[in-house]
């Protein structure tokens, strides 16, 4: 009885498996290369090139036709013998650098490479000349002595107090 | 009380150097960087479609294509890149009977085709020919000449990444203008329209 029991549960379970497993199986349906070292490549190569239609993810991620496609194109380069970067200047050729997730350094991107940096240093730079300021004012303020008349009205404030 | 309240002043004065205006002006740098920040910033988030990507052929030659008759349509041939180096301008218009927003546009097409003012060239991307026939069929063929892009190659070499697109080749067989999504009967008498005229000079 246990053991029936058991043996339902099981099919129950492998039966939610296999239909939960479906769509994602499907997810994939392109076809690897029979090379590993290959294969590799072109699956590096597509999980850093944008899906120009979902743009928010690369074409190794998703399930648009586009990006399929560009799968097996990436595939077919790779296959032919082509380079990492002669299958990216495919593409940008075709997509422009917006292709590449990670944008390239060129002087329209120095901006973007370097600005958060520059900020930063000016932010420092600023941040460390105010408080040097302000330090050397406290200094001189601290240098220059009561006058008689400053010191008989503190005594008298102080006076007030007690 | 009030005399020494005078005095003091006076006494504070060397202390602590007079403000000038241009010091004042200065206090304001910060505010003026974050209105000038925020002015950009804000610019960028309201102007345009970030998910539109500018073309990475703009001005370059159209790409080499040789592209078989849409089915039913044979007899008009296929499409060329040789078909875009008349030295005519031209539009090539990116559809597939698939696509929604093609259908839309495609009145405007209709209507473009009839007023005869420049050539209108079709790609059927990724498209079933029976679909393709069916929908030309039902919905007219604004197109003097159309290829069938069934694996969407051309449409890559294109760089299309959302059809409906439409572009704009010159005379030489350059591509001049983008245009994705649907296009509107503004978008013609705004941009393309203009863009043709200025193309024949």
């Amino acid at each position: 009885m246990k053991v029936a029991g058991g043996t339902l549960l099981g099919g129950i379970v492998s039966l939610w498996l296999a239909l939960a497993a479906g769509p994602g199986l499907a997810f994939t349906p392109d076809e690897p290369l029979a090379d590993a070292a290959l294969e590799a490549r072109a699956r590096a190569l597509h999980a850093e090139l944008r899906c120009m239609v979902c743009q928010g993810q690369s074409i190794a991620d998703s399930n648009a036709p586009l990006a399929q496609d560009m799968r097996a194109i990436v595939r077919e380069h790779i296959a032919a013998g082509a380079s990492d970067d002669a299958v990216r200047g495919f593409l940008t050729d075709r997509y422009g650098d917006y292709v590449l997730l990670d944008p390239p350094v060129k002087p329209e991107t120095y901006a973007l490479w370097f600005g958060p940096a520059a900020v930063f240093v000016a932010g420092a730079a600023i941040a460390f000349a105010l408080v040097r300021r302000a330090r050397a004012g406290a200094r001189d303020a601290g240098a220059a002595p009561l006058s008689a008349e400053e010191r008989r009205r503190l005594d008298a404030l102080l006076d007030d107090d007690a | 009380m009030a005399e020494k309240g005078t005095d003091a002043p006076a006494e504070e004065a060397p202390a602590r150097a007079p403000v000038s205006a241009a010091r004042r002006l200065r206090y304001l740098v910060p505010m003026f960087l974050f209105v000038a920040l925020a002015a950009a910033l804000g610019v960028q988030l309201l102007t345009g479609d970030p998910g539109k990507v500018p073309s990475a052929l703009i001005d370059k030659p159209v790409p080499d294509f040789t592209l078989p008759p849409v089915q039913g349509f044979e007899d008009a041939g296929g499409f060329a890149t040789a078909d875009l180096q008349h030295g005519e301008i031209a539009l090539v218009n990116i559809f597939a009977s698939w696509c929604g927003p093609c259908r839309v546009e495609h009145p405007l097409l209709m209507a473009l085709a009839d007023a005869g003012t420049i050539p209108l060239y079709g790609i059927n991307y990724k498209d079933t020919p029976d679909d393709a026939e069916r929908w030309l069929g039902r919905l007219g063929n604004p197109y003097t000449l159309m290829g069938a892009d069934l694996d969407g190659r051309t449409g890559i070499d294109w760089g299309v990444y959302g059809i409906p697109e439409t572009f704009v080749v010159d005379g030489a067989g350059r591509i001049r203008h983008r245009h994705v999504g649907v296009l509107s009967q503004h978008d013609l008498d705004e941009t393309i329209l203009p863009l043709i005229e200025d193309l024949r000079g």
